[in-house]
């Protein structure tokens, strides 16, 4: 499904992504750890197509197309979707219009009609009931005011009506409650199949109790240095990446 | 000849068609005499630096048409709130239009300056609120000078006025340039409860020049909520001057909806006479192409416990320039006042410029006052959070400058007004806007 090579990827002229590879398989699921500032996140901004970071080298391709001169609203309309670490406020527009505005927008791009008033609603009372969130919410704006863990929990509510192909979580935990946990993982666990992939980018193994990985990979300095299966997480966790990192260098 | 030169030696033949023997006309001589002296405002003048009439008042406008131009409504209806039922008090050229109106003098009048001034009955109300709070400025004592039509609007204590009122002036372009200059004068007495919608609307590309003077008197326990709506061609000009004074717990709404035009100034004054008083002051504006939008405020608190709330949003594309002059007095007796201001801007182009201006002058020591004012582009960061959830660049920036101004809507408390509102937004900003607000 997904396939990077040796991604190189610069903001502001500062390399960032250092010869990156990546391979995601449908029904999979790949957890990135990584140090802070290793470029978790740049990679997840990269693949969604963010303007400000420039690929310098190497190839991103999803299901074989090159995805690389797509905008992010294409690549979203091919599938991708990106659960922020820091979901952006947008004061005005609420939760319920946003999301409507965001599905439409993707069916006209696939050359449908827009989804009836009827079933959007359904759609909207299922998903929000599958992610236990209150229906006080949806009529507020979006993410304004919203608790940290709140605004996680709509992103797993956005991903859930969206229905994409590949999911990128980035953080999707911190900021989440024993509870909440809980009821993303379980969310997301429900939205799992066979077709779609998702990329869970995590500091915690907590995550990956509820979420179980297929493959793990620790990112550091830009590149990937290590791959292994659930077990890596834990290790790592006992461990933290000193060890990796000294490696490395020998 | 230009047209301060047009405008005087024209006076004479005004009068002709006037009662020269009212008292009236006592304010009508004055006025002139004062704009006969100050002329009109030039960039010299503080108040105008940053807006120049020069442009305008080259045109050779035709100052008191007399070709008849009958308007259909089909040609018209678009410019109506139609979908609800109102009192409309229409103009065509300057001149009424009863064919297009719809008066009362059931329990309130709704009706036409021109008989307010001429009957006796009206005469109470005209001596004690006509020409009262009006400043004598430039324009201002233009209008007066010229004073002939306008709406009449006399709501009396406990009365709640149901369906809003809508005054509408249209030019027709049957001459090459008009300039008008209505005169609307609104009384609200004690506990009464008005909606108003004006709006000022060019049926051509012809050049249009009006110059509107409205006085708002809310007397105590009264609400008036009144909304703006000026989408005008870009060849039409428009000097709105609103004079407003409030007493006692009287609660005063103006809604000023900037789409259109060429120049358009509103000057809007707001006296606070007593305690407890509510202002307030909102306004959207989004030009492009070489338009200029002036808003100049004025809130006077004189008295103590009263609030004011001022909310100006502006968008501005390609060209054109905003202009926002904020002025708060608070005298030393206004204890206890809170006055809240905010100007928030959006320059869509970098060749759009904004002039923004708070002005705080507090007399009083327990206050509490807030200004803020902002410029700034678009938040990147959000853009890239809608294209991500597969919202298109163009649309997201329309959303976004739609979300950026929805903070003055939400306050407009006629539902229709706000749909059309809304509709006027998605369509200056090219976009089909797939829900409502
Ligand atoms: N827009 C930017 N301008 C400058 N530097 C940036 C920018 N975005 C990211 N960086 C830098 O790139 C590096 C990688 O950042 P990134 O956010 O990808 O790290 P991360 O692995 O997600 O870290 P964390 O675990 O803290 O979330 C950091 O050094 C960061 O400061
Ligand atoms: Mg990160």
């Amino acid at each position: 499904m997904l396939k990077i090579e040796n991604l190189h990827a610069e903001v502001e002229r500062k390399a960032i992504l250092k010869g990156l590879n990546l391979k995601v398989k449908p029904g999979e699921i790949h957890a990135i750890m990584g140090p802070n500032g290793a470029g978790k996140s740049t990679l997840a901004s990269v693949i969604a197509g963010k303007e400000d970071y420039e690929v310098t080298q190497g190839i991103i391709e999803l299901d074989g197309e090159d995805i690389s001169e797509l905008d992010p609203d294409e690549r979203a309309h091919a599938g991708i979707f990106l659960s922020f670490q820091y979901p952006v406020e947008i004061p005005g527009v609420t939760v319920t219009n946003f999301i409507k505005t965001a599905i439409n927008e993707s069916r006209k791009a696939q050359g449908l009609d827009e989804m009836s008033a009827k079933d959007m609603l359904k759609k909207i009372r299922q998903k929000s009931s599958l992610l236990e969130i209150d229906r006080k919410f949806l009529s507020r704006s979006l993410n304004e005011g919203f608790s940290g863990g709140e605004k996680k929990r709509n992103e797993i509510f956005q991903m859930a009506m969206l229905e994409p192909k590949l999911a990128i979580l980035d953080e999707t935990d911190s900021g989440l409650d024993i509870d909440a946990l809980r009821v993303v993982a379980n969310g997301v666990n429900t939205l799992k199949s066979s077709n779609n992939a998702i990329i869970v980018i995590t500091h915690y193994q907590r995550l990956l109790d509820h979420i179980i990985p297929d493959f793990v990979h620790v990112l550091h300095d830009g590149k990937i240095v290590k791959t292994g299966d659930a077990s890596l997480a834990h290790e790592l966790e006992a461990k933290g990446y000193d060890w990796i990192k000294e490696k490395i260098i020998s | 000849m230009d047209l301060k030169e047009k405008i005087v030696s024209s006076y004479v033949a005004f009068e002709d068609g006037v009662n020269m023997n009212s008292d009236v006309h006592e304010i009508r001589s004055k006025a002139f005499q004062n704009f006969e002296k100050l002329g009109f405002p030039s960039k010299k003048i503080e108040a105008w630096k940053y807006t120049s009439l020069n442009a305008v008042l080259r045109e050779d406008y035709c100052l008191f048409p007399n070709k008849k131009k009958t308007v259909t409504l089909p040609q018209v209806k678009d410019h109506f709130i139609h979908d609800i039922d109102t009192y409309k008090v229409v103009f065509v050229d300057g001149k009424y239009s009863s064919f297009l109106s719809e008066t009362t003098h059931d329990n309130f009048d709704v009706c036409l300056m021109s008989s307010a001034l001429a009957k006796p009955k009206y005469k109470p109300i005209i001596e004690n609120y006509f020409n009262k709070v009006a400043k004598q400025d430039h324009l201002t004592s233009l209008n007066t000078a010229f004073v002939k039509e306008g709406a009449y609007i006399h709501i009396p204590r406990n009365t709640e006025v149901e369906k809003p009122i809508q005054i509408i002036n249209f030019t027709t372009g049957t001459e090459d340039a008009i300039m008008t200059q209505p005169r609307n004068l609104i009384v609200v007495e004690q506990n009464a409860y008005v909606q108003i919608i004006e709006r000022h609307q060019s049926l051509t590309q012809n050049a249009a020049l009006t110059n509107v003077v409205t006085e708002i008197f809310a007397d105590r326990y009264a609400t008036v909520d009144y909304y703006k709506i000026q989408n005008d061609h870009t060849s039409a000009s428009l000097v709105d001057n609103t004079f407003i004074e409030q007493q006692s717990e009287s609660t005063v709404a103006v809604h000023t909806f900037s789409f259109g035009g060429k120049v358009t100034r509103n000057n809007l004054n707001f006296y606070q006479m007593g305690k407890h008083i509510n202002s307030t002051l909102k306004g959207i504006t989004i030009i492009e192409g070489k338009q200029h939008v002036d808003h100049h405020t004025l809130v006077h608190h004189t008295a103590p416990n009263c609030e004011s709330h001022q909310d100006y949003k502006g968008i501005f594309n390609e060209r054109a320039v905003g202009v926002f002059n904020g002025k708060v007095v608070v005298e030393k007796d206004a204890q206890k006042t809170n006055a809240y201001q905010q100007n928030n801007n959006v320059l869509v182009s970098d060749r759009s410029t904004i002039n923004a201006k708070p002005q705080l002058e507090i007399f009083a020591d327990d206050v509490k006052c807030s200004h803020g004012c902002t410029t700034g582009q678009l938040d990147e960061q959000a853009l890239f959070y809608m294209q991500q959830r597969g919202i298109p660049k163009k649309e997201a920036r329309a959303l976004l400058m739609y979300a950026f101004a929805n903070t003055v809507l939400e306050s407009v408390k006629i539902p229709e007004v706000k749909e059309r509102i809304t509709k006027l937004i998605a369509m200056k900003l090219s976009v089909r806007i797939g829900f409502d607000l």
